[in-house]
């Protein structure tokens, strides 16, 4: 299988899918012209034309509402917001919007919206850019929320987000861009929204990472294999819907579980999957479930200051020995 | 008003449409009274003409998003008042199997995107609606209502730019009934004239009266022109009046004395009334009927809304999402 980078792969699902089906188009701020301002949709307008690969004002609600109006009358937009953070400029557009007019109308309404977004932190990116927003909009039913850790991965669930019929918030993590991977060429190639992936299987603690912090979450793994602990890390990667029976059937084989994520710890994604295995896994747990996350302040400039403030490869190498030496 | 213009379908269509907005909502105030409707009404009585006469400019292919205040607006477009005082009852025979009430009835089959609970929040999703009839070369619009108030949020201004950017073929349709709940508007914008907005945007803004109803369709039935000819979106700004309260049960202490009576002494039903009993076209034997078939359709809904069943209890934990998945969190 040829190697591509996270943002080809992203790339790739977007034109294979506009190749597909007429109806799905892309728009966002910078999306055309400038390639996207990750570059991710370089080279698309040439392809598409300006029609279907289209600049928009610096209007987050004007992009994700009207994203979800023409969806409700058939078409399969896809939408950039160019950082999380600016979600929540459009962010009605999404929670009272999108997300409940399925449910709101009985079921007469469809919304096929897949609003791609980048999350995490770039690096000195300060409180406004670097944010990673995901457990804002698990607390809202009726919005499924991607969170893709690779190349494959992220070529797949996006397929998937545009081919279904919900709006999805698509998260991709700025410094995974430029992550490569082997990633499948066919053009039908989909994964399905609510499977967990056992990236590295172990027997003595259970990971489970999500988004950047499963390539961290590996670098633990190796370090600790030279001492002799072995370690399972699971990826989520999807939010909503989550896949409890693959994390349960892992902490049932390790008895210990870490949840690692690059938002701040404070109701963050963590927090729901632990509560998820304190009621439904607990009898397996040898110790007890460890969050890691960013310490609860906003994201400070400074790399020193930054630094301290992310959860890194250390953060998990130090929770885990916590854990077995208890 | 001029028999070589309108056909007598039209007319008969807005005065039986108005006054079906007209005693629907009636009837509404009533049986919430009665305890049939648990929910919010926000009655629209005083403003039927701009409601009714603005949908009928439109075809069944175009769509409209609505607002809270938004019954009128959906009856125009061709609302079952059956399904909606079912749905205001809360039972599953509702247009939206009870689970959306009153704020938020949507019919696709009809163009009816939805009411909505939140103040402008149907802008970007008309803009949105009329960029996809613009892509695939539909001969369709959309048509945005809202109320005074709504334009002062930022998605009017992000969707008329948008939509004035890309000659999007929205209708941008403001209802300036005077108030935002209890605010008058002179106190929620510096300006009174609220389609002089529209020139920042580079499309035409223009007022009407909102109790006309022959002025609100020409005016309505000009943006709709416009927009398939391609230029783009158009303002109008309907100049009317709410009669009642912002819901039923406000107190109303805002209201200037003498206003409401002012405002009364032009109530647009029995003034088309009086047009086409002047017209010579009617007479009042023919409006009579069409009255009471508007009160023998209402008898209809109010007792379809009463006989219809509750839903389920289980029914509030389906149609969230598209797909359902076994044994997932979601
Ligand atoms: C975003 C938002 N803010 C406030 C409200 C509360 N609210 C409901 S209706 C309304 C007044 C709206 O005024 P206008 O747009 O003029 O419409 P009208 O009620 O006059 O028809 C307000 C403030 C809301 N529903 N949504």
């Amino acid at each position: 299988m040829r190697e591509l980078t996270y943002s080809e792969a992203v790339r790739e699902a977007m034109s294979e899918e506009m190749r597909r089906d007429p109806s799905t188009f892309l728009m966002g701020e910078d999306v055309a012209v400038f390639g996207g301002v990750w570059g991710v949709s370089e080279g698309m307008l040439a392809e598409f034309g300006e029609e279907r690969v289209r600049d928009t004002p610096i209007s987050e609600a004007a992009i994700i509402g009207a994203g979800l109006g023409a969806a409700l009358v058939g078409m399969r937009p896809i939408v950039e917001i160019m950082f999380g953070d600016f979600l929540m400029c459009g962010g009605d557009q999404i929670v009272n919007q999108a997300a409940k007019a399925r449910f709101m109308s009985g079921g007469k309404a469809h919304v096929p919206l897949t609003i791609r977004v980048t999350t995490g932190a770039p690096g000195s990116a300060a409180a406004q850019h670097s944010q990673s927003p995901e457990s804002w909009f698990m607390n809202v039913p009726g919005i499924k929320i991607a969170v893709p850790a690779t190349p494959a991965d992220a070529k797949g669930l996006l397929k998937t987000a545009v081919r279904g019929a919900d709006p999805v918030l698509f998260f991709e993590h700025k410094m995974l861009y430029g992550e490569t991977g082997s990633v499948p060429e066919d053009a039908d190639f989909t994964l399905p929204f609510g499977q967990a992936s056992v990236v590295r299987e172990g027997s003595d603690v259970t990971i489970i990472a999500i988004s950047i912090m499963v390539r961290k979450a590996l670098a633990a793994a190796d370090l600790l294999a030279g001492e002799g602990i072995s370690v399972e890390v699971i990826d989520p990667r999807t939010l909503v819907p989550l896949d409890k029976e693959t994390l349960i059937q892992s902490v049932a084989k390790t008895s210990r579980v870490i949840i690692a994520h690059e938002a701040h710890l404070r109701s963050g994604p963590g927090a729901e999957i632990a509560a998820v295995l304190a009621e439904e896994a607990v009898e397996y747990l040898d110790g007890p479930v460890i969050r890691i996350g960013a310490k609860n302040v906003p994201l400070p400039y400074s790399p020193v200051l930054e630094n301290f403030v992310l959860p890194g490869t250390e953060d998990i190498v130090a929770a885990v020995r916590l854990l077995v030496r208890r | 008003m001029d028999k070589q213009t309108y056909s007598p379908e039209l007319l008969t269509h807005l005065f039986r449409q108005m006054t079906l907005v007209r005693e629907f909502e009636l009837r509404a105030i009533a049986e919430r009274r009665g305890g049939l409707i648990p929910g919010f009404i926000h009655s629209c009585v005083g403003q039927e003409a701009t409601a009714v006469a603005a949908c009928a400019a439109l075809s069944q292919q175009d769509v409209i998003t609505s607002t809270h205040r938004g019954h009128g607006h959906l009856l125009g477009k061709g609302g079952d008042p059956k399904y909606m005082m079912a749905e205001l009852a809360g039972r599953s025979a509702g247009y939206c199997l009870g689970r959306g009430g009153s704020l938020h009835i949507a019919d696709f089959n009809l163009g009816i995107l939805g009411a909505n609970g939140i103040v402008g929040g149907g802008f970007p999703i008309a803009a949105g609606a009329a960029l996809a009839f613009q892509m695939r070369k539909e001969a369709r619009v959309a048509l945005a209502f809202f109320g005074d108030g709504a334009i002062n949020e930022g998605t009017f201004h992000e969707s008329a730019n948008l939509a004035g950017l890309w000659r999007l073929p929205v209708i941008f349709f403001c209802e300036n009934n005077l108030y935002g709940e209890g605010t008058p508007q002179h106190k929620q914008a510096p300006i009174t004239d609220l389609a002089r907005r529209a020139d920042g945007y580079g499309f035409p803004g223009v007022i009407v009266d909102g109790n006309d109803a022959i002025a609100v369709y020409e005016a309505t039935q000009e943006a709709r022109r416009r927009a398939l000819a391609g230029n783009g979106p158009t303002l109008i700004e309907a100049k009317t009046y709410r009669f009642r309260g912002h819901y039923e049960g406000d107190p109303q202490v805002y209201r200037e004395p003498g206003e409401l009576e002012a405002w009364q002494a032009r109530d647009p039903v029995p003034a088309f009334r009086a047009r086409l009993l002047a017209s010579g076209l009617y007479d009042e034997a023919q409006l009579a009927e069409i009255e009471a078939s508007v009160q023998a359709q209402l008898d209809e809904a109010v007792a379809f809304a009463a006989a219809a069943p509750a839903p389920a209890v289980e029914e509030a934990l389906q149609g969230i999402y598209a797909d359902t998945h076994e044994g997932l969190v979601f």
